[in-house]
């Protein structure tokens, strides 16, 4: 169990993350995702004999992009490897890919956990590698399709230190990653899609061991919550083996989403010898410190750096911040609303709470949302102009959202514009008086609290348009006159 | 005058001032062909109309002045260099039917220059093999003694040239594929510095070890052939950028102050006595053209055959894994599953000499043996390197035997692997240090087969060595000696 008294559970996450390079690593086919199979494919990508890769310069710097983004070390000199092995969707019978010397080193991720805590998560390494196509099996009969497409799409394998200690941490670990390489926007985080993949090493150990346990390998985990389960699942079935006096078996486990379970894949002794060895066709990468610079002052603002500028400098609460920052799309949408004039604490609380709210209901993403920063921006200024009242605000606001219209515009062609006029006030002031004698005397009487509903009446009287604070004062000033 | 008999020099001037038209020259080296490759085997393909097509174009090129050096050359290409639309077959039954969509670099620039491309040379299969008998297509005789072999891998460009099939031919050198060859049928064969030429297109047996090079019947024949087609390609990460010089220009035929070092290591026991003479009286030729014979010594020679058979299987294990029947060359009859597929696939398609090869190389490479095998090797190349280096401190040559015998008989050597090996007991450590070399004729042994000797430069000091082999076939006519056929 997560939480289990007895046994911790320990947790290695490897991703492999799709870059969005226009084209492939070594050749210059397209890596547009969905087109017909076998378009998008060349000599080098099928592995025709004699032809020779490549290297894309553009992964180079969103590798070193993301390496600088989780402070790794970023390696004068790396080496790609060959990894050899037999399969139709891999032509050349090797991958191409990072080994004794990747391009990141040593690099970490901070966790905010629900406790309120942070934990620094260790990254091993991150190195390049080519994805490879795909093997499709059904509508023939005994044979295989292949589709090369996808071969020779740029991945960058993310293999974190054995730092995890619950499924919990592993899910905040894959989303804060993902966050990164969104900012970064070098990956687009699709897991359904496969072009963010995650394999998980999965240990447990009585509490107070400092050696770890046997480990298994879980694959085919397509969503950050089959992640979590499986993890939980691992977990579990490897206590439940140690109490009952079985040993755990060094192995590749398949999740089984539909199911809720895993299944033994292969053992070690069916594990593969890759016969790994330096790439004789790309000489060692050189990658000097005037790049890295330049690169780094490319970078755009992260999600930590940015969650502390929006608290220290803008007021916002930690919470908030956190929120408002998870995502590129989130904290644009944040700044864009503050640009608009709108101040940062109300623009904070209407997205947290307004705009979530209707996005969670609706099951859209913020970059889906029918009320744009711009809008929403100015609707907070017509409330911070005294325009309207925060109450016709949100009846404004869930018009925006139906209408896709701007909020002058719905304003003023439904008359919800506030009434400042003091003679208009006034006049709803003495005629609510007048047909409310019994609470007037009340008052007089010294049950202020009789006020609340003269106001409502007020308020009701002028259909919710009138300056609530001129109400008042009206309203005070003639009670006690 | 037989227009086969004369050397590209000659050809190209004799082309420039029309005494001959690229359709004659072309025609007269086609009809040669025709009559004496059946008795040799050095071309597995011909391709006349192609060949009389590119003749055309060259006329037209000669007749415009718009002309290179290489128009309306005829010229011969080891069947590994891929051709578009020109079958490709690598000496294997496994692409024995292969035409690739793509261009090499090397005949790209060739057809570029106006080369005319007669057709593809025979092998050893996948380049693996030291007597051209591993060709699927047969071997490949010596036009000296057709019972003997021509040496490989490019034995069929070697013999075409000896045969006088070409002005030209590009051959391919991993362990000593050009220079044996040419040793060992009396031609003129250069392999460049790594990288100076495109490995682009050029189907691979080892890669850091493969380096194409030009075969002529002179020094001043592969100046003109290398002038077209060295130089940096985008398509090959490996290729270097520095500018190539006119290596013509360089040829010289003094030698003043030149000094040749003679390594101790490359004068064994086993080395045939002939040989040995022969390089003594070379030794005596360079002393009377002005270079100085100096002794030195490239200590970790004994290390480059067991050092090469690791990294050369090793690499080719990797690279011969795509001949898998899925998307080109032979694929088997009927699988009844994917690892049938595969098995028979590469059982039926490769040669013993292929096979033994990727067993090696798949062993060297296995956990548990790549430290004491693969890393090891890589330790003992950059050992090997560094000799060469030091003794470039002391000289500006290097001058070596190219072979430890001359030509064999078919047959002598081809169960004996390690007897097969040590035929590139000269030849492999210039690979492994990614040194140019050049083999030149400077003898004959008592049956009448020439006997070649190396030249060895420095890191791409081709401008030097050319110029040197060149001196040395002003000074001698061993080069101009012609098999009877
Ligand atoms: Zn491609």
């Amino acid at each position: 169990m997560a939480n289990d008294p007895l046994y911790e559970t320990i947790i290695g996450l490897e991703v492999h993350a799709q870059m969005l390079t226009r084209s492939k690593i070594f050749c210059g086919c397209s890596t547009t995702f969905g087109a017909e199979a076998n378009t998008q494919i060349c000599p080098v990508c099928a592995a025709f004999p004699g032809v020779l890769p490549v290297l894309n310069r553009e992964l180079v710097q969103m590798a070193i992009k993301t390496g600088l983004a989780v402070h790794g070390t970023i390696r004068e000199r790396s080496e790609f490897a060959r990894k050899n092995y037999f399969y139709p969707d891999l032509p050349a019978g090797y991958q191409i890919s990072q080994f004794e010397l990747p391009i990141i080193e040593r690099g970490e991720l901070t966790l905010d956990l629900e406790s309120g805590e942070k934990k620094r998560i260790g990254i091993t390494r991150i190195h390049m590698e080519v994805d490879a196509g795909k093997s499709l099996h059904e509508g023939i009969q005994g044979a295989s399709w292949i589709d090369l497409n996808r071969t020779g799409t740029p991945l960058l394998e993310i293999v974190s230190e054995p730092d995890l200690r619950s499924s919990r941490e592993a899910g905040a670990y894959l989303k804060k990653l993902r966050s990164i390489l969104r900012y970064l926007q070098v990956c687009d985080g699709n897991m359904e899609e496969g072009s963010f993949r995650c394999d998980a090493n999965v240990s447990v150990r009585r509490r107070g061991d400092t050696r770890l346990g046997t480990r298994t390998e879980l694959k085919n985990l397509n969503s950050i919550r089959n992640v979590m389960r499986a993890i939980d699942f691992e977990a579990d079935r490897q206590i439940d083996l140690l109490e009952s006096g079985g040993t755990i078996v060094q192995e590749t486990r398949l999740w089984d989403a539909n199911l809720n379970t895993s299944r033994s894949m292969r053992g070690k002794e069916e594990a593969h010898d890759y016969r790994y060895f330096p790439e004789p066709d790309l000489p060692p990468l050189v990658i000097t410190r005037e790049r890295i610079d330049a690169v780094a002052r490319q970078l755009p603002e992260l999600p930590d750096a940015k969650a502390i500028r929006f608290s220290r400098e803008l007021g916002l609460s930690e919470y908030d911040a956190g929120v408002l920052t998870s995502s590129r799309e989130m904290a644009s949408f944040f700044e864009e609303t503050v640009q608009q004039g709108a101040h940062p604490k109300t623009a904070a609380n209407w997205i947290t709470v307004e705009l979530l709210g209707r996005l969670n209901r609706e099951g859209l993403e913020i970059e889906q949302s029918a009320v744009t920063p711009r809008r929403l921006g100015r609707l907070i200024g017509l409330i911070q102009s005294g325009d309207i009242s925060g109450k016709i605000a949100k009846q404004v606001f869930e018009l925006m959202f139906e209408t896709e219209a701007d909020p002058e515009r719905i304003v003023a062609e439904r008359g919800l514009k506030q009434v400042s006029d003091t003679g208009a006030i006034e006049a709803a002031v003495d005629k609510v008086l007048a047909e409310n004698p019994t609470q007037v005397q009340q008052y007089r009487e010294g049950k202020t609290k009789v006020a609340g509903f003269l106001v409502g009446q007020v308020m009701k009287a002028t259909r919710g348009k009138a300056n609530p604070a001129a109400v008042n004062a009206i309203l005070q000033a003639k009670l006690s006159g | 005058m037989d227009p086969t008999q004369i050397t590209l020099v000659q050809a190209h001037a004799m082309l420039r001032s029309r005494q001959i038209s690229a359709r004659e020259l072309t025609t007269a080296f086609l009809e040669r062909i025709a009559r004496i490759n059946p008795i040799i085997n050095a071309f597995i393909t011909v391709d006349g109309e192609g060949a009389m097509a590119a003749a055309r174009m060259a006329d037209e090129r000669l007749a415009q002045g718009t002309a290179t050096p290489m128009t309306g050359i005829p010229v011969g290409v080891k069947d590994l260099f891929c051709t578009q639309h020109l079958t490709t077959t690598c000496g294997s039954k496994m692409l024995a039917r292969f035409r690739p969509p793509y261009e090499s670099t090397v005949t790209r620039k060739l057809k570029e220059a106006g080369a005319v491309i007669l057709g593809k040379t025979n092998m050893d299969e996948f380049a693996m093999g030291s007597s051209n008998e591993t060709s699927w297509f047969g071997p490949v005789r010596n036009p000296w003694d057709i019972r003997r072999i021509p040496g490989g891998s490019s034995g069929g460009s070697a013999a075409a040239l000896a045969a006088r099939l070409a002005l030209a031919t590009i051959g391919s050198d991993t362990g000593g594929s050009i220079r044996q060859p040419a040793a060992l049928t009396g031609t003129t064969g250069l392999k460049p510095t790594y990288g100076r030429i495109s490995r682009f297109g050029m189907i691979a047996f080892a890669s850091s070890l493969d380096q194409a090079g030009p075969m002529a019947w002179s020094a001043a024949d592969a100046a003109m052939v290398l002038q077209v087609i060295a130089g940096h390609d985008a398509m090959d990460s490996t290729s270097i950028r520095d500018d190539v010089p006119d290596y013509s220009a360089h040829l010289s035929t003094r030698m003043e102050g030149l000094r040749i070092g003679i390594p101790a290591e490359y004068h064994p026991e086993s080395l045939n006595p002939e040989i040995g003479q022969a390089l003594d009286e070379a030794g005596r030729v360079f002393g009377a053209l002005g270079a100085t014979l100096v002794p030195v010594s490239l200590p970790h020679t004994r290390h480059a055959i067991p050092t090469y058979y690791i990294i050369a299987p090793a690499e080719a294990s990797s690279n011969l894994a795509r001949f898998d029947g899925v998307r080109f060359g032979h694929r088997c009859q009927d699988p009844v599953d994917l690892k049938d597929m595969y098995t028979r696939t590469r059982s039926e398609g490769f040669g013993a000499e292929v096979k033994r090869r990727i067993m090696l190389g798949t062993y060297v490479l296995s956990s548990g043996y790549y430290d004491a095998y693969y890393r090891k090797a890589q330790k003992v190349r950059r050992l090997i390197a560094d000799d060469f280096h030091q003794a470039f401190q002391k000289v500006d040559l290097l001058l070596t035997p190219t072979t430890p015998g001359t030509a064999f008989p078919l047959g002598e050597k081809i169960d004996d692997p390690v007897a097969m090996y040590l035929s590139d007991l000269f030849t492999i450590n210039v690979n492994l240090a990614g040194l140019p070399g050049i083999s030149i004729p400077c003898g004959s042994d008592s049956q009448g087969l020439p006997i070649g000797m190396q030249l060895i430069a420095p890191i791409l000091k081709e401008a030097p060595l050319l110029s040197a082999a060149h001196a040395f076939q002003t000074a001698t006519s061993w080069h101009q000696r012609k098999p009877e056929l």
